[in-house]
């Protein structure tokens, strides 16, 4: 079955060896054409189904970077998904091959997803009754209602990922937890429980220069963050609550978070080192039709404990966020979407009475307008998309066109663009600007 | 034990569903139905046979260049209105292509509002809300539009019989909002025997029909007539595309707290296999 010009021999042989092929059952209506058969090992009666992918992506700077090589992505990825489905329970694993000459630490790193090996999910999910379901292991978790946007999705991203152009999934990185679902008429509760912190796949320099407070300038590749990260296990745990339910046609969710800043949000002035410092989030959102299109309101109150009055100036203030967002179909095949997000600095004249001198102020309000546009043309195998992050109050911005082309049901092309501008160079998006990159990538699904 | 995974889409759920269910409320020969009872009884046999229901669905897509592409899926459908053919469930879980396994689509649909709809995003753990907009939006890529799938609102048109065959009731509906459609007008053949739509004809402002759909496979299945195998062909956006259902059930006493977030993110794997 390794045909249709797939040059992984690897990938190929190991489908090959696990893989049996099943008919359909008899007395089946038998479609024409036939169908492909799935992927199947028998085991116990239950299949095993395994799918996956092979993409080969690259990219470049756009400009010189002095902290950084001009190669942004040289990758092969190899995605094995393996799923044994049963009744009442389903187990999941989910494992990358990577071989990435970029990556200057080969060894395996499951946690930062370092090396030739990343394990995306190793999950054992079932339903223990009739209104519980329980989900363990490692998995991604997702909840919220922002469109790239997170106030109460406290849960890891990949911020390294999203920037260079991998694909959208990589933007979430694997949690190691256990999550509780609690189904009842008046209420669900979910509740996600991280025995040992797991940080963001936050910038620290490897890859993509950012603005090094500690040092007061852009630094990259020969001067990576230096980190001390909470990794106790259970001293150093997070733990994420949702209460959710439906009004009518709205969702309302309540959210609740204890644990650490996912992303270096303070530093030790003693060991030099940036830290992740406590916090907790209280939120809530809500989601539904709205004026011919979809509207959601999400917020959240940050609450910095290790700053809670905000004169620490080695700490991140606590913060309130607030996210309005609406999209709508507006032309055939053609959906937009807008979204006004706020960051609004809790004690911001603690912060600025206490700020060294010769650190640069952040403003008291950050706003944020981003707008998504996405055409579906040629049967919806073409997709023409751009996401802007446009911040007017620190006059920078982010853009995120790209291009994918389905050639058939396995083959995707794809093509885009990370575009970062601004006039400064500490604010969040303006510190990326040495980074604007092009790539283009190839995938094989199978 | 063989396996099989022949499911498809979102559209074939509805569909199949929809050819069903009206050959009981047939009238005698003698007493020619109205045409609101018509288009009632058609209505309710194409998408709403029996209580619930579940299929698998494989969606076969032409382009006028040969290319073909396929969708497999599995569809669950419950109807929520005990009295009549209006709110309805469907739950639709793909299995293939690759970049679609585990992608699950939920919709409630609400004739007297928009409907709700929403899409799981397994690679993201992404349960994304979808705005209910254009109904005559392509279905995952297909020749079926959204509509077509979930069915068209009987209220949307006007209705007439212009004729009465030896099997058939033909009618030709009328948009009443015609700025909201492509079509200037569509005509139906509905088999009077069973009220399964057997042909539909979509005229566009030309006066040309471009636009059809064919009943190729009708099979009674516990009790209510089925369309298992539909095609429709496009001349305007070219190609075709043929919806075949298998493993169809009806009446499968489906909780309709299936249809819910929670099922998105954890399907109902016994519903599914």
């Amino acid at each position: 079955m390794c045909t249709g010009g797939m040059k992984e021999g690897a990938a190929c042989l190991v489908i090959a060896c696990l893989a049996v092929p099943v008919q359909a059952a008899a007395g089946d209506v038998r479609p024409q054409p036939e169908p492909e058969v799935d992927w199947a090992l028998q085991i116990e009666g239950a299949p095993l189904i395994m799918t996956g992918f092979v993409d080969v992506r690259g990219g470049v700077r756009t400009q010189n970077d002095p902290e950084e090589d001009t190669a942004t992505l040289a990758e092969t990825r190899v995605q094995l998904e393996f799923f044994r489905d049963l009744d009442d329970r389903a187990y999941k694993l989910v494992v990358d091959l990577l071989a990435d000459p970029l990556q200057e630490q080969q060894q395996v790193n499951l946690e930062r997803g370092k090396g030739v090996l990343d394990l995306r999910e190793a999950s054992y999910i079932a339903t223990l009754s009739d209104s519980v379901d329980i989900k363990a292991g490692r998995q991604i978790l997702t909840w919220g209602t922002g469109d790239l946007i997170f106030i109460n999705d406290m849960f890891p991203k990949d911020w390294q990922s999203f920037f260079i152009g991998r694909d959208i999934e990589y933007l979430k990185a694997p949690s190691d937890a256990l999550k509780l679902s609690f189904f009842s008429p008046l209420v669900n509760l979910d509740v996600a429980y991280t025995p040992r912190f797991d940080t963001d796949r936050f910038i620290d320099g490897d890859r993509i220069s950012f603005f090094n407070q500690a040092r007061g300038k852009r630094t990259g590749d020969s001067d990576v963050l230096k980190k001390t990260i909470p990794d106790d296990w259970l001293g150093d745990d997070e733990v994420a609550v949702r209460a959710y339910r439906l009004l009518g046609s709205y969702e309302v969710a309540l959210y609740a978070y204890d644990g650490y800043w996912k992303s270096p949000a303070g530093f030790d002035p003693k060991a030099g080192d940036a830290i992740f410092p406590e916090l907790t989030v209280f939120g809530a959102s809500i989601r539904g039709n709205f004026a011919g299109g979809l509207g959601n309101l999400e917020i959240g109150d940050y609450r910095s404990r290790d700053n809670s009055d905000g004169k620490n100036p080695f700490i991140r203030n606590g913060e309130y966020r607030v996210l309005a967002g609406y999209e709508r179909e507006v032309a055939h095949e053609l959906t937009g979407g807008i979204q006004y997000y706020l960051e609004y600095m809790k004690d911001h004249d603690n912060y600025r009475d206490n700020l060294p001198p010769g650190v640069p102020e952040a403003d008291e309000d950050r706003h944020v307008v981003t707008v998504r546009l996405t055409q579906l043309l040629m049967h919806q195998n073409l997709e023409l998309s751009m996401f802007a992050f446009h911040s007017p109050s620190d006059n920078d911005g982010y853009l995120r066109p790209r291009a994918r082309y389905k050639l058939d049901d396995s083959w995707l092309l794809e093509a885009g663009a990370n575009v970062f501008y601004g006039d400064k160079d500490y604010t969040f998006f303006g510190q990326f600007e040495k980074n604007t990159n092009v790539y283009a990538a190839m995938r094989y699904g199978f | 034990m063989k396996y099989s995974r022949i499911s498809c889409s979102t559209v074939a759920l509805i569909m199949t569903f929809v050819t069903a269910a009206v050959a009981a409320d047939a009238q005698p020969e003698s007493a020619a139905p109205s045409v609101e009872e018509i288009v009632n009884s058609s209505n309710c046999a194409a998408y709403y046979p029996g209580d619930s229901g579940r299929a698998d669905v494989l969606i076969v897509i032409k382009d006028d260049k040969g290319g073909e592409r396929m969708r497999q899926a599995t569809m669950l459908r419950v109807d929520t209105d005990p009295d009549g053919c209006t709110t309805q469930k469907s739950y639709v879980y793909f299995h293939r292509p690759a970049d679609l396994n585990k992608t699950a689509f939920l919709v409630w649909k609400n004739p007297d509002k928009v409907d709700d709809r929403w899409l799981y995003l397994p690679a993201l753990d992404l349960v994304k809300r979808i705005a209910d907009s254009d109904k005559r939006t392509s279905f995952v890529g297909s020749h079926y539009f959204y509509e077509d799938v979930t069915g068209r609102n009987i209220n949307d048109d006007i209705h007439e019989l212009v004729e009465t065959t030896a099997r058939h009731f033909v009618m030709k509906n009328t948009p009443k909002d015609p700025k909201s459609v492509e079509f200037t007008e569509y005509t139906v053949w509905i088999d009077r025997s069973n009220y399964i739509p057997m042909k539909v004809e979509y005229t566009d402002r030309s006066g040309a029909v471009y636009r059809v759909y064919e009943a190729l496979t009708v099979e009674t299945i516990q009790g209510h007539p089925t369309a298992t195998r539909a095609r429709i062909s496009d001349s305007h956006i070219k190609g075709e595309t043929t919806i075949t259902f298998s493993n169809i059930r009806y009446d499968v006493e489906l909780d309709e707290k299936v249809f819910a977030e929670r099922y998105l993110r954890n399907p109902p794997r016994k519903y599914l296999q």
